[in-house]
């Protein structure tokens, strides 16, 4: 192996036992503590992949939570994260368990939304360039960008992360139909300000409307294939060729200092509690606890803070497609199909050995994936069951699937979330330069507006697992099934 | 001559693995704050334009170390100012841990004249080690991106 390749701490090897192709379970009998099985739906090559970080280490010491029902998951995607890894679900019971921020990530709600048009390829060629121009100035995206038209104050902010994409389009900044499309109809009830420390107001103000960077885009996209036409149907997908737009980004410095000032409140906790964890990352308090609850307060506000923030992206890229078109936006339709969270903490109810259970599930880099039927799930989808959108890293394909009934039973209700990285930033840097991927870009027809030529070599493609395989592997599990396969036409990055 | 290394990046999947060096707690803490930095832009394009101060108090030196990088973060993202030097005067016990004082030299994130690379999300205690020999200390943490 060369020195790229090498992992810089060689992990312990933990012990799996093979249920089937696609799932794994790591015995309770591998650390004194477990209080349930490890389970991880992979095939032998994204498995293998895991092994070479502590992935699976952190799979098994999430077993450790108290209250944890049924087993921890790690998803196809999976990788080492801050306690939990990143591409997990763990349930714990909502009176007895525990709540733990490690379990949701720093970027509360990071999540992904998809807008269809009426438009084809055709359609589009001979504009995309200035399309994507314009989206790019349009779209604060990159290190220290700010949308200045947007600047909120104090009490705005607030309100804001009360009330998310309901105040965003009350402002003008959207369509009254995208609410209903959205997780939670785009707001947290349980969200309250007054839990949000004055540190991340202070990151929220400037950034909101803004792309970020590291793995965040937007891209246009076309539909490349179809794999399930009455679902495709029913979300709005009618065709291949047909063009789509894509919004993946967070909560912006606002998320990431909740999760940073609670995991401190939380490590308190776990010493006042007197809980007994294998790695102090997966600071938790008990569900009924006051840290417990302002934390899921507080979450709940950097939950609405994202949701707002791709509402308002959204607006801009109807914007743009009007400026460029000289069209109204609604006249290609531009509508929203979903939009679905990746990083997030959730009281739902599940059935566990025959018995309904209120649970609080963590979904980490993980995307809630509902069957039809659920009342969860959009009226206009209920049918068919939620949409997931799993994106690609940038340049690769990204997916549409459907939640199912196999899901609701084995992974509480979740599927993957994306790719997932396999190379280190400082590895693909190394071997990569950002001009050279946007060349091998643009020789493949898609168009790059990026913030940052590092970032470019960072984001380029080997850099991550391949999400046709985490999609495909979902498929297999049956856990969430393929709906259609998008590719890029072009990406906006920061 | 050899220059004595600052700090370097390690391998880490997915984020940034720092480790800083210095003869005592303060320069590798210094260090540290340049490394956090150098992730964002191009250090030696910033200029010493404004001076600031910054003072954090933590229960111990691992506390100490994620308040300092946490703090100069929350300047960033809050002033837009990017920082190149950093002269921590003191860190000093008090009755309920340690206090750290220290003077900062930057100005304002400019598009046109500083690289613009990737933003941190935030400091973590993931993998923090404190590492302390006679005349070298070496911090090592890492930054979620």
């Amino acid at each position: 192996m060369n020195e790229e390749e090498r992992p810089s701490r060689r992990p312990e090897r933990v012990p799996l036992e093979r249920v089937d192709e696609y799932t794994w379970r790591i015995p309770r009998k591998y650390k004194p503590g477990m209080r349930v099985p490890g389970i991880i739906f992979a095939d032998k090559d994204l498995l293998d992949k895991m092994t070479t970080d502590r992935t699976l280490e952190q799979c098994a010491n999430v077993a450790h939570l108290p209250g944890i029902y049924k087993y921890s998951i790690t998803l196809p995607d999976g990788h080492e994260g801050y306690g939990f890894p990143i591409g997990g679900v763990a349930a714990t019971d909502y009176e007895e368990g525990v709540v733990s921020p490690g379990g949701v990530g720093y970027d509360i709600n990071c999540g992904v939304r998809l807008l269809t048009t009426n438009l084809s390829e055709k359609d589009i060629q001979s504009k995309l360039a200035e399309l994507t121009n314009t989206i790019f100035e349009n779209v604060p995206c990159g290190l220290g960008s700010r949308r200045k038209d947007l600047s909120l104050t104090s009490h705005e902010l607030d309100r804001l992360a009360a009330e998310g994409v309901q105040w965003v389009v009350n402002r003008g900044l959207g369509w009254p139909e995208d609410i209903k499309h959205c997780e939670e109809n785009g707001c947290m009830e349980a969200a309250n300000p007054d839990k949000v420390s004055s540190a991340a107001k202070n990151r929220g103000f400037t950034q909101i409307g803004t792309l970020g960077s590291g793995n965040h885009f937007l891209e246009i996209q076309k539909v490349d294939k179809i794999y399930n036409p009455q679902v495709a149907k029913a979300f709005g997908i009618s065709h291949e060729g047909q063009i789509t737009a894509m919004i993946h980004c967070g909560s912006r410095g606002y998320g990431h200092q909740i999760c940073s000032d609670y995991l401190r409140i939380m490590e308190r906790a776990v010493h006042n509690y007197k809980i007994v964890l294998p790695d102090r990352e997966l600071a938790c308090a008990p569900g009924t606890s006051k840290e417990a609850e302002d934390y899921y307060q507080a979450m709940a506000c950097a939950v609405n803070y994202a949701f707002a923030n791709r509402q308002a992206i959204t607006h801009w890229v109807r914007q743009s497609f009007d400026r460029v078109f000289k069209r109204p936006a609604e006249e290609f339709g531009l509508d929203l199909v979903y939009d679905v969270a990746h990083n997030i903490a959730k009281i739902e109810e599940h059935k566990v050995n025959e018995h309904t259970r209120k649970v609080w599930v963590h979904r980490k880099g993980a995307t809630r994936a509902f069957s039809h039927g659920r009342m969860e799930v959009p009226a206009d989808y209920r049918a068919v069951g939620q949409p997931v959108i799993i994106p690609g890293s940038m340049g690769t394909s990204s997916w549409v699937l459907v939640g199912t009934p196999k899901a609701m039973g084995v992974s509480f209700g979740s599927t993957a979330h994306g790719a997932g990285r396999m190379m280190s930033r400082a590895a693909a840097k190394r071997r990569f330069w950002g001009g050279e991927v946007k060349k091998a870009l643009e020789q493949r027809g898609i168009i790059v507006r990026a913030a940052s030529q590092v970032v470019l070599a960072e984001e380029a493609d080997p850099a991550y697992k391949s999400v046709d395989r985490v999609a495909e592997v979902s498929d297999k599990v049956g856990i969430a099934t393929r709906v259609a396969r998008l590719v890029p036409l072009s990406v906006v990055k920061g | 001559m050899t220059v004595k290394k600052r700090f370097e990046f390690l391998e880490h999947t997915a984020d940034a693995y720092i480790a800083a060096y210095g003869e005592s707690l303060e320069e590798a803490f210094e260090n540290a704050a340049l490394a956090t930095f150098e992730v964002m832009t191009d250090v030696e394009k910033v200029k010493p334009e404004t001076e600031d101060h910054v003072e954090v108090e933590a229960h111990d030196e691992y506390a100490l170390l994620y308040s300092w990088l946490e703090e100069l973060l929350v300047r960033f993202e809050t002033t837009n100012n990017v920082y190149c030097c950093f002269k921590i005067s003191s860190i000093e016990k008090t009755p309920d841990g340690l206090k750290l004082k220290a003077k900062i030299w930057g100005e304002p994130l400019n598009p046109e004249r500083h690289t613009r690379k990737v933003g941190v999300k935030a400091v973590t205690y993931h993998r923090m080690e404190i590492l302390k020999k006679p005349k070298a200390v070496t911090v090592r943490f890492i930054l979620d991106i």
